[in-house]
């Protein structure tokens, strides 16, 4: 479903991604973690064309994002969903209208369609109540649902979220990550996960890599990833609780 | 010979004289650009009800929420130049034409001049930190990845209203400069009102009103195309949108004056 070809990027003289060749597979949850800083954003904006690689290509969906433009671009970003950190909510609208913001500016839906499609997405993130509220009038983590919902709403086939816990207490962090586990088993949604957060990564992630100057480590299942011995991804581990794999359910429920 | 820019903060930069200028270029070269596409989406506002919505937003926002201050700098305007010109005039005793300087000089040039400086301030301003904002907040990215084109999203209802807006806010400030200078004519120049008036509108000229204009509308291009190319290359959060707005202020009543002398010269030759 997306494939990062041998991509080098440069930003301010420092090589963020150091030929990098990846590939996400359709339907699974894929976790990039890694320290502040690391790049895990900048791989995320270069699968949605925020950025073009200096080498190296990166494909959707048998696209070659990284050189499309015009419809096909259009096309390519026809199936993304996108949260980011701080849910980029336009502040003037209120959430509704944030929401429904794709339907009437792409889609260009009749009303009774969107406020239909609107309330379900405001639904499935628990903001139902929610739709006349501004930006400015709800807490962080409500921002990341609305945002959510905004991502969901032209029911795209990949969703890829910018740190969707950070900032964020821990039970709401963990409705964030039920959320994200839900969307993919009940739509079957490619979901590209940046967070620092093991222990979300471990919860609902098929597979966890870790970007370490510029080079993946590790992509493996999260039971195979927290045993390595790589010794900065060992690090990166030890620092961080991983909940037991007992656990793991109760705590997505 | 080295120029630092933002030498405030630990990551300035340096930048030679020469990369200066090209910045420049650059700046004035994707302004053009980013207003031409402006221009370009026009058609879309006009079938888009939501467009002329955004359109009639904006025109207040521009006309109705500016009036205040054009009113009271039109105002003064006048009656300082009716008492500066007055004065002098008076040492030959022709403080009675006193009407056409204030009508000539506010329609060929304070009225557009004062009506730009006005925008640079108010609108340009706070179009850098709003579009500037969002920028920062990734909500251009959003857009973009959304499909929606900010560019059409927000930068052409924009620049479609200070299109209307601008010269509307000259052809006033000129009006209140005029009634301005009238108060002052009849208060301290013993000059009657209607003497004044009458020697003001016999003196008011369609051509000098039409540069007039040309320049308000010259000047809300201007204004509302850096001021958004300055919003959307915003960078580095807080810093990044003040550093914006007041490069979009500080272009603008650059290009305000230059541009405003070279369509005076343009248009009035010696």
């Amino acid at each position: 479903m997306i494939r990062f070809e041998q991509v080098t990027k440069v930003l301010g003289g420092q090589k963020i991604l150091d030929d990098v060749s990846l590939t996400i597979q359709k339907g699974e949850i894929f976790t990039i973690i890694g320290s502040s800083g690391s790049g895990k954003s900048v791989t995320l904006k270069h699968i949605v064309r925020l950025l073009t690689p200096d080498h190296g290509k990166v494909f959707v969906d048998g696209i070659e994002v990284s050189s499309a433009e015009g419809a096909e671009l259009e096309r390519a970003r026809g199936l993304f969903g996108y949260l980011f950190q701080g849910g980029a909510l336009l502040g003037w609208m209120n959430v509704y209208d944030n929401v429904a913001l794709p339907l009437r500016e792409k889609d260009r839906l009749p009303e009774s369609e969107i406020e239909k499609r609107v309330i379900e997405a405001l639904t499935m993130v628990g903001l139902e109540n929610d739709g006349y509220k501004f930006p400015n009038e709800i807490s962080g983590g409500m921002q990341k649902r609305a945002g959510l919902a905004r991502a969901i709403i032209r029911r795209p086939q990949i969703i890829l979220y910018d740190e969707p816990t950070s900032g964020l207490d821990p039970v709401t962090a963990r409705t964030i990550d039920a959320l994200i586990h839900r969307l993919n088993a009940e739509l079957g949604i490619t979901t590209v996960v940046v967070t620092h957060d093991l222990q979300g990564a471990v919860l609902i992630s098929d597979r966890i890599a870790m970007l370490v100057k510029g080079k993946f480590i590790e992509p493996s299942t999260p039971d195979a990833f927290i045993k390595t011995t790589h010794p900065e991804v060992r690090a990166f581990l030890d620092a961080q609780f991983i909940p037991p794999e007992g656990i793991k359910k109760s705590l997505l429920k | 010979m080295r120029f630092t820019r933002e030498c405030l903060y630990a990551d300035c930069e340096q930048v030679s004289l020469v990369q200066l200028i090209l910045q420049l270029f650059s700046i004035v070269g994707r302004g053009t650009l980013l207003t031409l596409e402006a221009v370009m989406l026009f058609p879309l506002q006009l079938i888009n009800r939501r467009s002329r919505k955004e359109f009639f937003r904006q025109a207040y926002i521009v006309g109705i929420k500016s009036l205040p201050v054009v009113t009271l700098v039109g105002m003064f305007i006048g009656m300082v130049l009716a008492l500066q010109v007055g004065l002098e005039m008076r040492r030959f005793n022709q403080e009675y034409y006193i009407g056409a300087g204030v009508m000539i000089s506010s329609l060929r040039e304070m009225g557009a001049f004062m009506t730009g400086l006005i925008l640079s301030a108010c609108v340009g301003s706070s179009m850098a930190a709003q579009i500037g904002t969002m920028t920062v907040n990734d909500e251009i990215a959003a857009l973009e990845i959304m499909s929606i084109n900010p560019v059409r999203y927000l930068v052409a209802p924009r620049l479609a209203a200070m299109m209307v807006m601008a010269p509307l806010l000259a052809f006033y400030s000129c009006v209140l400069s005029v009634l301005g200078g009238g108060i002052v004519a009849k208060t301290q120049l013993s000059v009657p009102f209607m003497t004044y008036m009458r020697i003001a509108v016999d003196n008011a000229d369609r051509y000098d009103l039409f540069v007039g204009l040309l320049k308000a509308l010259i000047f809300g291009i201007l204004i509302t195309g850096v001021s958004c190319l300055e919003g959307l290359r915003t960078t580095q959060g807080a810093v990044g949108v003040g550093r914006a707005t007041r490069q979009a202020v500080v272009a603008s009543f650059l290009m305000v004056l230059v541009v405003g002398y070279m369509v005076t010269r343009m248009f009035y030759k010696l």
